[in-house]
């Protein structure tokens, strides 16, 4: 048996499995692949192992099991022979035993291991054709890609570490912020310290005021004789404590804001730093205003809740802690009794925080299906007026609107009984404090100003016990505003910066497609493409929308990772390269160029930063934009993007056809760069793109053929796969090839155009 | 009814060849090979409106209603439909992290005890009222037919992504 470095944790599989058909094996036997199919042929739930090896393919499952075809105890075995095929079946995946004939067998798994399925069938044909794919390219295929998220894996990683870092996640967010705090962990310090200070001081005046009334006051009313210099001590006592708490108070909350500014500042940059890491996969899936209010208000909530919430509830507990000793050194069977309404309060805060939370997020629910009614029909409302179904939407609204009076309903209910019922408790424990006070007075065990101060401490006490609660639903809304932050920051970049980077320096431009392939979650979109650019060459992509033109591109840019095969330029698989390094390589057009908010220079040099004026206008020039950009008011420092100076679709497409030309790029992508403006205008383009295309290799997408008329060869793609390659010419002689077809398509448009014309 | 009369279902037979294929045979006598049938709408009209789809991708004929079909046809349509869709049912969540984004998921399936990765909320979808369709993160899809059929805690479990 070889157990070499082909097969990657072939002794970590479920041992008995293993050992089942290693036990089939003839001697000198050598394992090729295996798989691990995860349902029967009745789609149940069940793992089996398929293995091939070089001369045998061999199945078995888990326990035997009495349907018709299925492995049982012993495994079964075929000669390696016919062809392996794994696709997608409904919401499953099939892989099948083939042979000219018939079927022989066939296995089921489920979408997570359609991978592993597609590597199975793909070293089956390998091994068929009497070859181990152990050769060195295959190695380099393997190491560089991961199975689930496609991204570079290095030398010995059979774990990906993207993959791996992704499932862990928080499980308290709120407890991750403190990675925040400990850079200022000596400022943090000092609050601490000050907020302890502070909340002692504010002890002082009850304490003060007990000696107060028994050593002065009450002899007074007894008309007994009191030392002169006492009253006036206490009273400034008294003012002492009073003006301490004032100026303790003010450094605390000024040093506890300031450290928390900072923390949510760092917060704030860290999460957007991260954001512009992550792939445009990502962006795809979320809303814009999402995503807006997580870098902004969010931050902004948690700094809220760190500066005052967390705050004071620290001086909160303190002040419990701190009167509850305070109270028991007085009198502990006072203290004992004024203190038994607490644990009702704690389970009542308990109680009115589960109700709680589960009624913030509902109501948060409907709110958002609320405004998501409103995001989706008012941009639409041309399409609702016209289908006259202004009723039947604003049904829609008041559904969800209900909902939200309904969930909010709860919330309010919860809290206005909540309210009431601690300030109950809080009377009711003064009451027992006034009752259980009297008899002692009476009993002569404690005096008169000590009950006051009692009274006193359970005033502060019961409030605190108030704000606690408070500080319940602001803890609830920070944890919600943390998790929702680090859910981006521990979100993986997709398209992974390489373990061991090459760096591209300038290339040549020559772009090879091995084997391409490419999902969009289970949806394959691309199929086994294979094609060879050379440097300097125009391709054009025809096809109809949805034949993977955009996805090609999108994966030559890195915009996203291929998920199987590869794309190679000047001979490098381009995830060996640093991603910005690479991308500075290529210049793309797009069909809505996107404008920045800056001057248009400033756009103009977007790529290139410290271009000089020469350079921009050179580009311009070129771009054949200079003219109109002179006719701008400020020329080119006219502001433009939103918010800025108008410009026609024609226009800004010559703004960014100039950005594209002044990074001088070596690949050069155009996607449907003229397809939304007028004739006149797309000549326009037209010569400036002839301009920016020179010696670059370029890949454009058009839907107008007539765009392409410079491509050197013109790829055909349909259903994700390239179906014809040639020149204009060559396509075209055949007679019923895709191409043709296309081309007389558009012909006849044209005619008949030209028909109504005349 | 008149849909019926206007639109009678399309002659045609079914069969399986020798690979498994799904095999129609149209009304002209024209053999398709490898065609796959797939319900228009899955979730609000699962007995209406199949097409079946030729191995080049185009359509080959539409069945209005499953119910208008010869039984025995009727019978390999639904036999194949069921052989191509994986929808576990899921009838007790055994356990579900709470409060953790994505969350690791352990069920009960009429197909078996399975778990799975749940990314967020967003991809608990509810299909009708007391009925939810979940997306896993590798695109698994799991349903769950009546929130009310389900055990006390199960349904604790679920609470947090309805």
């Amino acid at each position: 048996m070889g157990l070499d470095g082909t097969n990657e944790n072939w002794s970590s599989l479920a041992e008995d499995q293993r050992r089942q058909i290693e036990a089939s094996m003839q001697p000198g036997e050598t394992v090729v692949a295996w798989f691990q199919p995860n349902l029967t042929h009745e789609l149940r739930f069940q793992t089996g192992l398929v293995v091939v090896t070089d001369c045998h393919i061999y199945s078995i499952y888990a326990e035997p099991h009495t349907t018709r075809g299925s492995d049982s105890g012993s495994p079964r075995i075929w000669p390696l022979a016919g062809g392996l095929r794994a696709r997608e079946l409904g919401g499953a995946g099939i892989l099948e035993l083939l042979t000219d004939a018939d079927r022989l067998a066939f296995w089921r798994y489920t979408v997570s291991e359609a991978p592993a399925a597609h590597r199975l069938a793909h070293r089956f044909q390998a091994a068929l054709a009497g070859k181990l794919l152990d050769t060195a390219e295959d190695k380099q295929e393997r190491q560089a890609i991961c199975p689930s998220c496609g991204g570079a894996l290095a030398d010995e990683d059979e774990v990906c570490p993207t993959c791996n870092a992704a499932t862990l996640r928080p499980t308290a967010s709120l407890f991750r912020l403190t990675q925040f705090a400990r850079p200022r962990i000596g400022i943090i310090f000092l609050g601490l310290i000050l907020t302890l200070a502070s909340t002692a001081a504010l002890l002082v005046p009850p304490y003060l005021s007990m000696p107060l009334i028994d050593r002065v006051l009450l002899p007074y009313q007894r008309g007994e004789a009191v030392p002169p210099g006492l009253l006036p001590l206490y009273l400034s006592g008294l003012a002492a404590a009073s003006v301490l708490y004032w100026l303790l108070v003010w450094a605390r909350q000024y040093v506890t804001a300031w450290a928390s500014e900072r923390i949510s500042s760092d917060l704030r940059n860290k999460t957007y730093s991260h954001l512009q890491t992550l792939s445009l996969e990502y962006f795809g899936g979320k809303r814009t205003g999402d995503l807006i209010s997580r870098v902004s208000s969010d931050t902004d909530k948690i700094c809220n809740f760190l500066a005052i919430n967390l705050i004071d509830f620290m001086s909160d507990v303190l002040m419990i802690v701190m009167t509850a000793i305070i109270l028991l050194s007085l009198n502990a069977k006072l203290a004992l009794v004024v203190l038994t309404p607490l644990p009702a309060i704690i389970w009542l805060v308990y109680w009115v925080r589960e109700r709680l939370r589960k009624g913030f997020r509902q109501g948060g629910k409907a709110w958002a299906d609320m405004v998501s009614v409103l995001a989706d029909t008012i941009p639409g409302v041309r399409v609702v007026k016209a289908f006259a179904q202004e009723s039947r939407e604003v049904d829609r609204f008041q559904q969800t609107n209900v909902h939200v009076v309904e969930t909010n309903d709860q919330v309010n209910k919860v809290w206005a009984f909540f309210y009431p019922m601690v300030t109950l408790m809080t009377d009711s424990g003064l009451l027992v404090v006034w009752i259980f006070g009297a008899y002692l007075i009476a009993n002569q065990s404690v005096t008169v100003g000590m009950l006051q101060a009692f009274l006193a401490y359970m005033a502060k006490f019961y409030t605190k016990m108030e704000s606690m609660v408070r500080m319940v639903s602001a803890t609830q809304r920070a944890g919600n505003a943390a998790t929702r932050i680090f859910e981006i920051l521990d979100r993986v970049p997709s398209v992974a910066e390489p373990v061991k980077a090459i760096r591209p320096g300038r290339l040549n431009g020559r772009v090879e497609f091995r084997r391409v392939g490419f999902r969009y979650g289970s949806r394959p979109v691309l199929h086994d493409v294979n094609l060879d650019i050379a440097p300097g060459e125009m391709i054009g992509l025809v096809g109809a929308s949805g034949s993977g033109k955009s996805t090609l591109i999108n994966l030559v840019c890195r915009f996203y990772d291929v998920a199987d095969g590869s794309i190679r330029v000047d001979g490098q698989d381009i995830r060996s390269f640093p991603v910005s390094e690479y991308r500075h390589n290529i210049g793309i057009v797009l069909q809505d160029p996107f404008l920045f908010y800056g001057t248009v220079a400033e756009n103009i040099s977007y790529g290139k930063p410290n271009a000089t004026r020469e350079e921009i206008v050179a580009a311009a020039r070129a771009a054949r934009a200079h003219e109109f950009i002179l006719r701008l008011a400020e020329g080119y420092d006219s502001i433009v993007g939103e918010r800025g100076q108008s410009l026609s679709g024609g226009e800004r497409q010559r703004i960014s056809i100039a950005r594209a030309l002044l990074i001088d790029p070596r690949i050069l992508i155009l996607d449907e760069a003229t397809s939304s403006v007028d004739t006149e205008t797309e000549r326009q383009i037209q010569e400036a793109l002839d301009n920016l295309i020179q010696g670059r290799t370029t890949i454009a997408i058009a839907h107008r053929l007539s765009t392409l008329r410079k491509a050197d060869r013109l790829v055909v793609m349909d259903r994700g796969r390239v179906v014809e390659v040639g020149p204009h010419h060559e396509l075209l002689q055949h007679e019923h090839g895709a191409y043709t077809r296309l081309h007389q398509a558009q012909l006849d448009m044209a005619q008949g155009l030209a028909a109504m014309a005349n | 009814m008149a849909t019926r009369t206007q639109n009678p279902p399309p002659a045609f037979g079914l069969s399986h060849d020798a690979f498994g294929r799904l095999v129609l045979i149209d009304a002209e006598g024209l053999r398709h090979v490898g065609v796959e049938p797939i319900r228009g709408f899955p979730i609000s009209d699962r007995e209406r409106w199949i097409t079946i789809i030729g191995g080049d991708g185009r359509e080959v004929c539409c069945i209005e209603n499953l119910a208008d079909l010869p039984p025995q046809t009727r019978e390999i349509l639904e036999g194949e439909l069921a052989h191509r869709e994986f929808v576990p049912e899921i009838q007790r969540i055994v356990n579900a992290a709470m409060n953790v984004d994505p969350s690791q998921w352990e069920v009960e399936t009429d197909r078996g005890r399975t778990s799975f990765l749940l990314n967020s909320e967003d991809d608990v979808r509810r299909v009708a009222p007391h009925c939810y369709l979940i997306c896993d993160s590798a695109g698994g899809r799991y349903m769950i037919r009546d929130t009310r059929k389900l055990d006390a805690l199960s349904r604790k479990l679920l609470d947090r992504y309805l």
